[in-house]
């Protein structure tokens, strides 16, 4: 690469910098506090729905082992 | 890549890249075809971009652009911390604390003859597709152990594999020529790929046109995720650079970035919500991000945890995240108060991809010691253990997630 072409690489590098960091500062943000609280209430509202969390009943996992039965 | 089938696993074999020396700049890369002056070229999206930004504005220097760079950081620093105003694990101590964690291995799928590199689960939520460096990429029924599918790839590493959201098709790729990393599903005929070269790209399969490219990672990207489909068209990717970055499909815009981890971010998983996402690094923690809040909100870390996380995936209510490491555990924090509620041991070498199933039942760990090991909680029964050599080779990287929302093909 001639260093006249990374000299202007470098220039276009630069402005696309200044350009992306334009839009980043630009957006809406909200409070940690109130983010927080999302989070804490979507977990709250969907964890009966988690079986990693509450665990499910031996009948309804398909991956329990089936014992043998034994005929007495 | 083509994959040579072994058994009727598709109805179709995609080729799904346009590559080849840029009239531009004339590297060998994706490339897009467009028209200049009338005369049709084939220039690759950087080459795109730059064309976009030429010409100097009046008294533009590099000079004034690097200090208007550094007064816009320290911007984003301030607004940022002006919203900083409580921690998450504070807001969730009025929270109940989790019971005791109890997780089993309930299947070991054994099979592959060399390092598991990544998973993903059927929507069926009872196949997975693995795929490992022994070259095959296996589908198997998780309820019964066997082996539904093999194909043979003609690469090697092949680093990583994905169900298409209608279970009939598969996506691999390989770390062959540096290409593909990482690959996501969307709609069986569009991919978003990750790769060595610190780009990410939208591919329409059928054609193998590239639609959308992403430029912004410095190195290598390892992860991508797709936002939950009613969170809009964003994705978050992960790279080598230590940044994670959100970007807008459509435009290919870089909309949010960030930058706390101290080395190669290995993973990247969105919170079920789509307002966060959790990231696993070579630093030995893991991170998330909210969104909304742009910063980082919690780091999950321990001094004893000195291993790198290779991959991270949450639970359903997104209240519980699985990270596998290097150590050959995974870890199990409460994502709210930022503890740490389990470890998970079984695995005899590093874990490579943790993936929860569809319907959250259970879920599925593989790794380096060339087994597939799934839990789901309760009681547990280690029901089988393999022995292979153990050869050292590059990090695995690379996961993929299937999504199913369709996707508006959108051509630049």
């Amino acid at each position: 690469m001639s260093s006249k072409m990374a000299g202007s690489n470098n220039l276009t590098h630069a402005r696309r910098m200044v350009q992306q960091l334009k839009v980043e500062a630009s957006i809406e943000r909200i409070k940690v506090s109130k983010a927080s609280a999302d989070l804490m209430r979507y977990c709250g509202e969907n964890a009966k729905y988690d079986p990693l969390l509450m665990g499910i009943p031996a009948s309804e996992n398909p991956f329990k082992d089936k014992k043998p039965c034994t005929i007495l | 890549v083509q994959p040579q089938p072994d058994a009727k696993m598709c109805d179709q074999t995609f080729l799904a890249i346009t590559f080849g020396p840029c009239d531009n700049c004339s590297q060998n890369k994706p490339l897009m075809n467009i028209y200049l002056k009338n005369e049709p070229i084939n220039y690759c999206s950087l080459c795109v971009e730059m064309m976009a930004c030429q010409g100097l504005a009046k008294g533009e220097t590099i000079h004034t652009l690097k200090a208007e760079s550094e007064s816009l950081k320290s911007k984003l620093e301030e607004e940022r911390a002006k919203l900083h105003d409580v921690e998450l694990h504070q807001v969730a101590e009025k929270m109940e604390a989790l019971g005791q964690f109890v997780m089993k291995t309930r299947r070991t799928l054994k099979g592959h003859g060399n390092k598991v590199l990544c998973m993903d689960w059927c929507r069926d939520k009872r196949r997975i597709v693995s795929s490992s460096q022994d070259g095959k990429v296996i589908v198997w029924d998780a309820y019964t152990t066997n082996k539904e599918h093999a194909v043979t790839m003609p690469c090697t590493w092949v680093m990583a594999c994905a169900y298409a959201p209608s279970g009939c098709a598969v996506a691999c790729g390989s770390d062959e020529e540096k290409s593909i990393q990482y690959v996501v599903l969307l709609y069986v005929f569009v991919i978003l790929t990750s790769s060595g070269d610190g780009t990410c790209a939208l591919w329409d399969v059928e054609s193998g046109q590239l639609l959308q490219s992403f430029h912004g990672h410095s190195a290598d990207v390892l992860s991508l995720d797709l936002a939950p489909s009613e969170t809009g068209n964003t994705f978050v990717s992960g790279g080598c650079d230590k940044k994670a970055n959100v970007w807008d499909m459509r435009s290919g815009q870089n909309v949010q970035s960030f930058e706390t981890h101290e080395s190669d971010i290995n993973s990247v998983k969105y919170y079920p919500s789509g307002d966060a996402f959790a990231s696993g690094s070579d630093d030995a923690t893991c991170r998330l991000y909210d969104l909304r809040a742009d910063r980082e909100v919690a780091i999950y870390s321990k001094e004893s945890i000195i291993f790198g996380a290779s991959s991270v995936d949450f639970s359903l209510s997104g209240r519980l995240l699985f990270a596998g490491h290097n150590d050959y555990t995974i870890n199990v924090w409460d994502v709210l108060k930022g503890t740490r509620v389990a470890i998970l041991f079984g695995h005899e070498n590093r874990v490579s991809t943790v993936r929860v199933s569809p319907d959250g039942t259970a879920f599925c760990s593989g790794s380096w010691d060339n087994t597939l090991r799934m839990k789901v909680k309760g009681l547990a029964v280690v029901i089988g253990v393999l022995h292979h050599p153990v050869v050292s080779a590059p990090r695995a990287a690379g996961e993929l997630r299937n999504i199913g929302h369709s996707f508006p093909v959108i051509y630049s």
